[in-house]
């Protein structure tokens, strides 16, 4: 994205978390801002990359976009680094560290939780990290104090020389609410000052560090005390209904807030450390003390270690968000009262599922096709697009768990095969992003243990689910300007792969893929198969001509519906019985071609020549479309 | 009851249900409301399901509009209109889209496209007015229109003036040619138009 002239101070506007973190960055005067692409934390570097005054990059994984902010920061540069919950997972060796050194210049790291797993493989709790770590951690429940605790972040990061985790969620990052901005204040950086017992972590070094991290928790304990974001707040209108207070935190607050408008509630801004003597205060006020925490009972545990009697998982889910409708059945339950009712709704009506699907003429669509005409085979998958590939009517992906994992897990899938299982054939699927990410070393891993696995490396030249980021796949940077390109084939054969079992191949081009993928399922040694054409959302696409259904033609065998693609729709269903005695549906369909570009896809599986280019009778070869 | 006026608007990713909810918002925020825009949960860019909830008034808390709330719903596709309809309060009304969007799974023959949406809504006990917002979006030359009839279509039912709501649609596409933006007044209109003619109809018993 280019730069953009950034709104004036005190302009009141409707951000997201995502946008009010962006802002927020800019006006600290951060040098440096590196992420990679993750719902729901994507937008944060989005909009940061169109800031003026900062350098912003795609980092190739979380844990070198950790290491890139990190050494900013020690060079006495503020410095910001965004990921989503899993990333951090990626990104904790570095973590668990460089909280040992400390930092120089402000360090900030957001990290988004999908509480609700609206588009993630887990909902697990970010805010471990902060314990685990012994890192502070701030929670802002809506974009205002998205904005305003980024800034604090930075204050609190220098005076306490450490990272801070800014924990939002989903809630956080995708809701637009209204927010104050204001200045930027630039900040100049130090440099970098040699002192090999700070920033060189040997183990006589690291010991000498342990204590001081332990020491700065103590003293973030006590900011939290005082700090005037961990705040009580007293019922509305000076009403306060005593029977139950809360402890809470992030978006939760909202919810509570919004469902008992009279009960005291503590806020606690900055999460952890825990101001313990504040709430051992707090839940003396109270009949009942309430933690309303997403997700797990970290507060709740650490409270009742220190003998601080207060009520939460017991009552309250351990999984989702802690939404008014779930809040306030569990409080009436608490206090024996009628449970009310979601207030007088309607029954919910039976509408059948609508799962995501992959675009029309996506370029994954071909090879899930072929895939889904593979016999005896398992396929190992990952994250991305293709995940989708599990769903119908492909079925063609067995296993995903997290980013890069298709390798590994194909590699074990070899190595560990049963009895029966002697000539099954082992697929991994994989998208460029996610192969440079950390899919890289899991390939090397298959060479080097001579794994007998075909690698399927969907290469659409940028990071699709998450918008179609640019990434070292596609030669743009951040800001969409030329950068150095990856040359796949080049590097799976740097990585040992055999130049004669690496191919290049169209995947709209059906047969050849098919072709390549028996031949290279039979030879029992590692193959790459380089799928080479982009994501229909990104600019490198061309549509073609659209393609239509003539009608007198069409058999209703259904072919064409196998590929998977959203612009083919049933106009009429019918089964008959064969010969054989077996009964076989069918189903005509038309083509819609307001949607359709052209890539020819459904043509080739298409038994009667029924579909043609919409403007023509003439039907065209897809071998035209170069 | 409350000061808070919820909206929601749904349909399927691709149709600018968000970017519907997003002027809704501007509107609200440009007659001096606090605001809180969130979808729920779903990978609405694939073709997915999009749920877009928007409370405006005094001072919103909770982003969520919570089930039985909802005071107005605004369905870009009919089989997801039933499928939230449940969200609105009892005797509410539903602004629906006709124009049928299925799925593949529906295309698969696994899942069948419910016969009338709008029929069943109404046995459930919403108030719908429905019409053909694709139709009269493709007349008009662009489905991508359609948000905008929508949004044409809600504007009589607001607590403010359908003049500041298309004020917020046209500033949209300020930057566009003055082609565009025609396009879009006429669709706002149309919407406007299509929603009242529902509604009469609905007034007088057959």
């Amino acid at each position: 994205m280019a730069a953009v002239m950034p709104a004036p101070a005190q302009s009141r506007l409707l951000m997201s978390g995502n946008e009010a973190v962006a802002r927020a960055v800019w006006e600290s005067g951060v040098k440096v801002a590196a992420a990679y692409p993750g719902t729901p934390a994507t937008e944060m570097l989005e909009v940061i990359s169109t800031y003026p005054d900062l350098y912003s990059e795609w980092s190739v994984n979380e844990k070198t976009s950790l290491e890139v902010a990190f050494g900013a920061a020690m060079a006495g540069s503020r410095a910001f680094c965004a990921m989503k919950h899993v990333g951090l997972n990626v990104a904790s060796d570095a973590l668990m560290t460089l909280t040992l050194t400390g930092v120089a210049g402000g360090l900030v790291l957001a990290v988004a939780d999908d509480v609700g797993l609206s588009s993630s493989q887990n909902e697990q709790d970010s805010r471990f990290w902060g314990r685990f770590a012994h890192v502070p951690i701030l929670e802002p429940a809506d974009s205002q104090e998205a904005y305003e605790y980024t800034k604090l972040a930075y204050e609190l990061s220098e005076r306490f020389q450490t990272i801070v985790i800014l924990r939002l969620t989903t809630r956080i990052c995708h809701v637009k609410a209204l927010v104050t901005v204001g200045e930027r204040v630039p900040h100049v950086a130090a440099g970098f000052k040699k002192e090999a017992a700070r920033w060189v972590m040997v183990p006589g070094a690291a010991a000498r560090r342990i204590p001081l991290m332990f020491e700065r928790e103590g003293k973030l304990r006590e900011e939290a005390e005082v700090t005037s974001i961990n705040v009580v707040e007293s019922g509305e209108g000076g009403k306060t209904d005593r029977r139950v207070g809360f402890i809470t935190s992030g978006p939760a607050y909202m919810h509570v807030r919004e469902s008992f408008p009279n009960a005291p509630v503590l806020k606690l801004g900055l999460s952890f450390p825990a101001p313990f003597e504040k709430i051992r205060a707090f839940a003396a006020t109270v009949e009942h003390c309430v933690v309303a925490e997403e997700v797990e009972p970290l507060l709740e545990t650490e409270l009742k270690a220190q003998g601080i009697k207060v009520i939460g998982k017991e009552i309250l889910p351990r999984q989702g968000e802690l939404a008014p409708h779930v809040l306030k059945p569990a409080i009436a339950r608490l206090l024996g009262e009628e449970v009310p009712k979601v207030a007088k709704t309607l029954p919910p009506l039976p509408v059948f599922p609508r799962p995501p699907t992959m675009c029309v003429a996506c370029p994954h669509l071909g090879v899930y096709y072929t895939l889904s005409q593979l016999r005896n085979v398992t396929i190992s998958g990952d994250i991305g697009c293709y995940t989708l590939g599990f769903g119908h009517p492909w079925n063609a992906l067995d296993a995903c768990i997290s980013m890069g994992a298709s390798m590994g897990m194909a590699l074990g899938l070899d190595k560990g095969r049963g009895a029966a299982e002697k000539d099954k054939k082992i697929v991994a699927v994989i998208g460029d992003s996610t192969f440079l990410h950390m899919g890289m070393q899991g390939l090397l891993d298959i060479v080097y243990n001579r794994g007998n696995v075909t690698i399927l490396l969907l290469d659409n030249r940028a990071v699709g689910m998450t918008g179609g980021q640019d990434n070292p796949g596609n030669g743009r940077d951040i800001h969409g300007e030329e950068a150095p390109r990856v040359d796949f084939a080049k590097l799976v054969k740097a990585l040992g792969v055999k130049e004669e079992r690496v191919h290049e191949v169209n995947p709209y081009e059906l047969p050849t893929l098919l072709k390549r993928l028996r031949e290279e399922t039979k030879i029992e040694e590692p193959s790459v198969i380089i799928t080479n054409e982009p994501c229909v959302l990104i600019t490198d696409y061309h549509k073609l001509k659209p393609f239509t259904v003539i009608d007198d033609k069409c058999t209703g065998c259904g072919n064409c519906l196998d590929t998977g693609c959203p612009a083919i729709h049933v106009t009429k269903r019918d089964s008959v019985v064969k010969p054989s005695g077996k009964t076989v549906d069918l189903a005509w369909v038309r083509i819609e071609s307001s949607v359709c570009t052209g890539c020819g896809l459904c043509v080739q599986p298409c038994a009667p020549d029924a579909i043609v280019h919409a403007d023509t009778v003439a039907k065209v070869s897809v071998m035209q479309r170069h | 009851m409350s000061e808070i006026t919820n909206i929601l608007v749904v349909g399927i990713g691709g149709q600018g249900v968000m970017t519907a909810t997003e002027i809704l918002a501007e509107a609200a925020i440009a007659l001096g409301h606090d605001v809180k825009k969130t979808e729920v949960a779903g990978m609405a860019q694939r073709g997915g399901v999009v749920s877009s909830h928007l409370r405006f008034g005094p001072k919103v808390l909770s982003p969520q509009i919570a089930p039985g709330e909802a005071d107005i719903l605004l369905g870009f596709e009919p089989a997801e209109g039933m499928r939230w309809a449940h969200m609105l309060r009892p005797n509410s009304m539903a602004l629906m889209n006709t124009g049928r969007l299925t799925p593949p799974v529906v295309e698969l023959g696994l899942f069948e496209y419910p016969e009338d949406p709008v029929q069943q809504m109404k046995e459930a006990g919403t108030r719908v007015y429905a019409f053909d917002a694709s139709a009269i979006a493709m007349e008009l030359g662009d489905i991508r229109l359609g948000n905008t009839v929508m949004l044409g279509a809600i504007a009589d039912q607001l607590p403010f003036p359908a003049e500041t709501l298309e004020k917020c649609v046209l500033k949209r596409f300020a930057r566009k040619s003055e082609a565009v933006i025609e396009q879009n007044r006429k669709a706002f209109a149309a919407g406007r138009a299509a929603a009242a003619a529902a509604l009469k109809g609905e007034a007088v018993p057959a």
